[in-house]
């Protein structure tokens, strides 16, 4: 047993934390530290700066333009750019669709697709839940029809976040009703361009549209766009869940969390005195940091024995449930730091470029917004209840 | 022992739910500026329901802890955010010090004609009644006011505040608040209004030498403390029964969308896993009903026992409030977060109730010293 990182990792942690003091633009980890909303051009910009490094997808092998970062590297960069406040990597395309494309894609498709990811030429989102199909995944309904060498598509996504901002989606879609319902799923790359596509906002309790409903009329798709053996797609979705889960705890995010939670307790006031110095509500912080602690351990021996090549199986569940209910409880105590000052809800004032004053301290307002925006961190992503039925399922003999 | 509400108070129920049933509009709500509607306004007056929150020999019909229950359950099932409370706190205190001519202004309120806020807590105040900065010199035969009023619900909107301020002692000293009728046009008041996360508004005041006549004075001078923490007894009394409300909404909401929404060829109610959760949420609200019908119960006691009763009932209803806000919208998944669905608005109100006249964690510490004073 050893707890420490090794030379080399220092050294690469190091590297990164000179990266991000001279890099990281200021406007940028700034709007990030205040809760602001950031733009498609913030994120752009910000991939791009890492790309000169070629660390947008660093874990990408060194001849599809990434660094060949192992599991343990890939943590140390989740936790340095979280800790200085820099955007978070847009996942669906580097974290998602690259994994797809370099396990099931053809050599074409990887030729054609991952480049424009790395550069960002394409911007994508993820085709998966819909309306009837949420825990339920396999029973979704958008249907795919081969007609010569397209499909046309019709149906509806939900939940897609960043839509918005995306010129592409990939799709679990049906292609055929026969059998089991996980045996007739595909999953198809479209061009959010082509006729036929809409894209609605779904404003959040938080206030803000960041996820969308997608629309699909008669769209059609380029047969060359399947991914996989058509009916395959379910193993695809399988494997994503299982294999690109390297930052599924958000250790990264919940220090980050946390710092913040104390400093807002170091300012705020309670009788007279900062109200981490209130003995009940300092020992609610340190609940939280106690868990958080073992938490990132867990995180590291799943880490670490993903970097020698295990696939992580029930640890991911595991991770994901701990991992978002402690981000959840250190969102609801910083919101409940922040007294009275936590009601005043100036949506308008996270938007980019708001100068909009806030109301009371400037962290007051984005803790009420992050608690309930992060309500979803238990939702997405297979919510914590369908994590507990992989755990039971795979762990008890019953 | 009877737990049954009176005839009056059953038929006010009955008449409020409906009443609120018809006329709350959220999506008008959550669309518009976030505020209230003059239209549920004008029906929640023209019912007498502000009525059933005074005494008779303050015009009203009721003022009782129950009454407070009564109205502000249903306020909360409805998820109206119409600025009743208010009423309670600075209508309470008027009620409780104002002179006849002050107390004349009840009538007003009572007709749903005249809006109050109660300007009390400041920027360092927290939930602390006592931690009183802002200050009141005596200047020939009036007042100055100065300082800074946070987060007070309804302020841009009130015709009439009820202001605290210092004319003695030091900040954190329960001696030495004095309260202010303070017109909303008076000269030096500088109010910035916002919508609040759980509807209804806010504002920030800056009082700069605020001048107001001596018949300002609401009660003696530097005494207001006592008759503070009653009012607020009674304001938590009414948040924690609208908190209740609130609770009982989610709860039928969730409820509803567990038998119709299907996964896995079934309601999802069927699962076991799901039942037992709304089983927990079902248990810790009636827990919660208990609690404020403690409260309520006890509001005219002594008080070290109302204290008491205001802090246990506040903690509890809190610590609930966040697992019945939290667990509503897990078990409804992602529509539960969204602001088209009516559990968005109530979510997010429930939540904020938390934020208002002490949140649990505060009264948790608060009734562990009271219990070892």
């Amino acid at each position: 047993m050893d707890l420490t990182y090794s030379d080399d990792q220092k050294a690469f942690r190091d590297e990164l934390r000179a990266f991000l003091d001279t890099k990281l633009p200021k406007r940028l980890s700034d709007k990030v530290r205040l809760g602001k909303r950031l733009t498609k051009e913030d994120h752009e910009e910000w991939h791009a700066l890492l790309q000169e490094r070629n660390w947008h997808a660093g874990h990408w092998p060194k001849k599809y333009g990434g660094s060949g970062w192992d599991a343990v590297q890939r943590h140390i960069f989740e936790e340095e750019t979280t800790a200085a406040h820099a955007p978070r990597v847009v996942p669906f395309g580097v974290m998602m669709l690259g994994a797809v494309l370099m396990q099931f894609g053809t050599d074409a498709q990887k030729e054609k697709w991952l480049p424009r990811i790395l550069d960002g030429t394409d911007w994508w989102c993820q085709g998966y839940s819909e309306p009837g199909a949420g825990s339920d995944l396999a029973s979704l309904k958008t249907e795919a029809v081969r007609d010569g060498d397209h499909y046309i598509v019709n149906g509806q996504k939900t939940w897609t976040t960043l839509a918005q901002f995306a010129d592409h989606i990939f799709c679990l879609v049906r292609t055929s009703k026969e059998g089991k319902k996980q045996e007739g799923i595909s999953f198809l790359l479209i061009d959010m361009d082509d006729p036929g596509i809409e894209v609605r906002p779904i404003v959040l309790i938080d206030g803000e549209a960041e996820v969308n409903e997608v629309w699909f009329k008669d769209v059609r798709v380029p047969a060359e766009n399947l991914v996989g053996e058509e009916n395959k797609g379910w193993t695809i979705a399988k494997y994503l869940l299982t294999h690109e889960r390297t930052n599924i705890a958000g250790v990264g995010f919940a220090s980050e969390a946390l710092s913040n939670l104390k400093r807002i307790a170091g300012l705020e006031m309670q009788h007279g005195r900062p109200l981490i110095e209130d003995a009940l509500f300092a020992a609610e912080i340190a609940k939280l940091e106690i868990a958080l602690m073992a938490m990132a351990t867990t995180n590291l021996r799943v880490v670490s024995a993903a970097a020698e090549g295990q696939a992580p199986g029930v640890e991911s569940s595991m991770l994901k449930i701990k991992g978002t209910v402690i981000r959840q409880e250190i969102n609801n105590l910083t919101r409940a730091a922040c007294g009275p000052y936590a009601m005043p809800f100036v949506s308008e004032a996270l938007e980019p470029g708001s100068n909009i004053e806030p109301v009371g301290p400037d962290y007051a307002m984005p803790a009420t917004a992050d608690y309930f925006n992060n309500r979803k961190l238990s939702i997405y992503g297979g919510s914590n209840e369908v994590q507990k039925q992989i755990i039971a399922k795979t762990m008890l003999e019953v | 022992m009877n737990f049954d509400l009176t005839e009056e108070r059953q038929m006010l129920q009955d008449g409020l739910r409906r009443m609120l049933g018809d006329v709350t509009d959220l999506k008008a709500l959550s669309e518009g500026k976030y505020g209230w509607s003059e239209k549920a306004w004008g029906q929640i007056a023209e019912m007498g329901v502000i009525g059933a929150l005074f005494s008779e020999e303050d015009g009203g019909f009721g003022g009782g802890g129950f009454d407070l229950m009564v109205v502000f359950e249903e306020m909360g099932r409805a998820g109206a955010p119409e600025p009743l409370l208010e009423i309670v706190l600075a209508g309470g205190l008027i009620a409780a010090l104002g002179s006849e001519e002050q107390k004349a202004h009840l009538e007003g309120v009572i007709g749903g004609e005249t809006q109050l806020a109660f300007a009390h807590g400041e920027p360092g105040s927290r939930y602390d009644l006592e931690r009183v900065a802002a200050t009141a010199t005596e200047d020939g035969d009036g007042w100055v006011l100065s300082g800074r009023k946070s987060v007070v619900t309804n302020g841009a909107e009130a015709d009439l505040l009820v202001v605290s301020a210092r004319t003695g002692g030091e900040v954190g000293d329960t001696d030495g608040i004095s309260l202010f009728l303070v017109p909303k046009d008076a000269d030096g008041l500088d109010i910035r209004d916002y919508p609040l996360a759980g509807g209804g508004r806010g504002a920030e005041i800056v009082m700069e030498d605020v001048r107001l006549p001596a018949d300002a004075l609401l009660g003696e001078k530097g005494g207001a403390y006592e008759a503070i923490e009653a009012a607020n007894a009674r304001g938590v009394c009414a948040l924690t029964a609208e908190a209740l409300g609130l609770m009982e909404r989610a709860r039928k909401l969730t409820a509803d969308y567990l038998a119709q929404r299907t996964q896995f060829g079934q309601p999802i109610g069927k699962f076991q896993a799901l039942q037992f959760r709304m089983a927990d949420l079902i248990i810790e609200i009636e827990q919660s009903r208990s609690a404020v019908i403690n409260l309520a119960g006890h509001l005219d006691d002594a008080r070290e026992d109302r204290e008491l009763h205001v802090s246990a009932t506040k903690q509890l209803v809190g610590q609930t409030a966040k697992l019945v806000v939290e667990e509503s919208i897990q078990l409804h998944g992602g529509i539960g977060m969204t602001m088209e669905y009516d559990l968005g608005h109530f979510a997010r109100r429930l939540t904020m109730t938390d934020h208002r006249l002490g949140d649990a964690l505060y009264h948790l510490g608060r009734f562990t010293r009271l219990r070892a004073a």
